[in-house]
């Protein structure tokens, strides 16, 4: 194992998949995982990133390319490379029978760890399932099922954690929860890769983002970076009187007018010089145009990944 | 090795053999009860002996065969296919755990089973008839082998079924009329001489009459045969799951 901790965690070397009916679902993936990131994996439906998370975790075979995890090749070296490894489907597979406390145990005793009961009381207690320890899993809520298999995923003391669309159809007080505890796993060391629907989260949570289409990682890139280069930012001018139409003298600049006239919004490449923003303000007093308030707004991450999306490949660089 | 990872599987399948205790236990004792009182009580004192055995004793080898067969391949059968058929397999497949060690926990657990229900059949069965075993050794060693051997077939059967239809189809079309033409309601002697070779076709017949030779120190084929049949079928069926787990045939994508 090495020890080196700038060393990725997991290193995806030109993994392809196809599928047996010949459907390719991964392209030349190449990716690192720091130690101690949240990764986050955004892609649209059917993008592949099921299919990654599952190649790595060993449920499916690569076509051909190599991972390593936790310094160990998960296919020769899979036992100590799957024992780092937690693993939050995002289908909600449990058994029906089954108690929690009784799943728990089979967890953390199927990765090959010797019980450890004030542990797994532990999970319970931060997964609030403490109380449901004794409870069937067919007689829980589809919300409590999905903590029942954070708490399997996390029975044998992973280093690594993926959550594959965990919050998909989960209420908010889950999202929270849960978001507090992958905050806090993070702090404990542990890496996380998630992947989800709401960009709103990987907004907040994530160190750094990747984003999957049709099979091929378009772009990998720190969250705040990535804000950056391909953000747009907005300018709205709230006016004093309003507006029926931009007059023709200011037609060099990408304004629209919003709210019935009453506010005038400025778009603009964040990597711009600022200063162009004092050449409009005074543009604008010179044509007589008095506001009374005015913000700044970046693009969301949403905005990013649907430009990123639906643009062809390679005009990202 | 996952020493915990084999206890965890084979905890789980005997749970759920306990949560299921009277599907999977009393029921088929049960059931085959009923025969000694038929055949034992009612009808088997107007039998005449079998091998100078009475007719009553001479079927219970056979009857806890059927069971422990039936018993063997269900059990093995089903504890793969529910986690193949509810998805939970997701964590079988992402364990640190080889195919080996899954399978001494499927098929483990499942043998454990059918044993238990041979002995409780077998300790039922002296309620009603009275039995010697002359070589007790030798029945748990073939009690053993064969629940082994077919827990295996049932795994096999379990990782190829892909409905609950296929599950329950070999049991009941295939391995429960090879035994009831195996030789056990009856010797293979009495049957017409082509009949007697055909028959030998049986490998049933092999387990049945290993079987009852342990107990009455008679057989239908020599006890030679019967020995190298039973680690013949174990043979075959640890090779056809060499090969599965080698090919990852319906396991991994
Ligand atoms: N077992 C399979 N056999 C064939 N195609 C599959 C299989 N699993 C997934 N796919 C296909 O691979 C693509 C990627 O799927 P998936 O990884 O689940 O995407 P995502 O998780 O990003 O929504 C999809 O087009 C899907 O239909
Ligand atoms: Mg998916």
């Amino acid at each position: 194992m090495t020890t080196n901790n700038s060393a990725p965690i997991i290193s995806v070397n030109g993994v392809n998949k196809r599928y047996a009916g010949g459907f390719q679902a991964l392209k030349d993936i190449n990716l690192d995982i720091k130690r101690g990131e949240i990764f986050a994996l955004l892609g649209p439906n059917g993008a592949g990133k099921t299919t990654l998370i599952s190649i790595i975790c060993g449920i499916v075979k690569a076509t051909s390319g190599t991972i390593i995890a936790d310094g160990y090749d998960t296919v020769r070296d899979y036992r100590a490379a799957r024992a780092a490894i937690g693993l939050v489907p995002q289908e909600l597979h449990t058994d029906s029978f089954e108690s929690v406390w009784a799943t728990l145990k089979f967890s953390r005793g199927l990765f090959g760890k010797a019980s450890n009961a004030a542990y797994l009381e532990k999970v319970l207690r931060d997964l609030s399932l403490w109380d449901k320890r004794d409870s069937k899993i067919m007689a829980l809520s589809g919300g409590m099922k999905r903590r029942v298999l954070i708490a399997k995923a996390l029975a044998h003391e992973p280093t690594i954690l993926f959550l594959d669309e965990p919050t998909a159809g989960v209420d908010v007080e889950l999202r929270h929860d849960m978001w507090r505890m992958v905050r806090e796993l993070r702090a404990q060391g542990t890496t996380v890769i998630l992947t989800t629907h709401y960009i709103e989260e990987a907004e907040d949570m994530a160190d750094r983002i990747g984003v999957i289409n049709k099979g091929e990682l378009i772009v990998v890139e720190d969250k705040a970076v990535l804000m950056r280069k391909l953000g747009q930012k907005q300018l709205t001018l709230t006016l004093r009187q309003p507006m029926t139409r931009i007059p023709a003298e200011l037609a060099g600049w990408s304004l629209a007018l919003t709210n019935d006239g009453h506010a005038l919004v400025y778009s603009f490449d964040s990597q711009e010089e600022e200063t162009r923003i004092a050449e409009l303000l005074r543009a604008l007093s010179k044509h007589g145009i008095e506001f009374k308030d005015l913000r700044t707004s970046e693009s969301s991450l949403e905005d990013i990944f649907v430009s990123l999306v639906h643009q062809p490949k390679g005009a990202l660089s | 090795m996952n020493i915990y990872g084999i206890r965890a599987i084979y905890h789980f399948e005997m749970a759920r053999t306990f949560r299921t205790l009277w599907a999977s236990i009393a029921a088929p004792v049960l059931t085959t009860s009923l025969y000694f009182i038929v055949f034992g009580k009612a009808i088997g004192s107007r039998m005449g002996d079998i091998d100078s055995i009475s007719y009553g004793a001479f079927i219970i080898p056979g009857l806890v065969m059927l069971n422990l067969l039936n018993e063997s391949i269900s059990n093995a059968s089903f504890g793969i296919y529910m986690p193949r058929w509810s998805g939970t397999i997701y964590e079988l497949l992402s364990a640190p755990i080889s195919w080996v060690e899954v399978l001494m926990g499927y098929v483990g657990a499942a043998a454990t089973k059918s044993v238990i229900l041979g002995l409780l059949i077998l300790g039922t069965a002296r309620i009603f008839v009275p039995y010697e075993i002359a070589h007790p050794l030798w029945m748990i060693a073939f009690l053993l082998l064969t629940a082994v051997t077919f827990s295996l077939f049932g795994f096999i059967i379990g990782l190829w079924a892909d409905n609950f239809q296929k599950l329950q189809v070999v049991p009941m079309l295939i391995v429960t009329p090879l035994t009831f033409l195996g030789g056990a309601f009856y010797s293979i002697n009495m049957l017409p001489p082509l009949w007697q070779k055909i028959t030998l076709f049986n490998p049933v017949v092999y387990l049945i009459s290993g079987f009852r030779w342990s107990f009455y120190g008679v057989a239908d084929v020599h006890i030679g045969e019967s020995i190298g049949m039973t680690f013949g079928f174990l043979v075959i069926c640890l090779t056809f799951v060499w090969w599965v787990f080698k090919t990852g045939y319906k396991i991994r994508n």
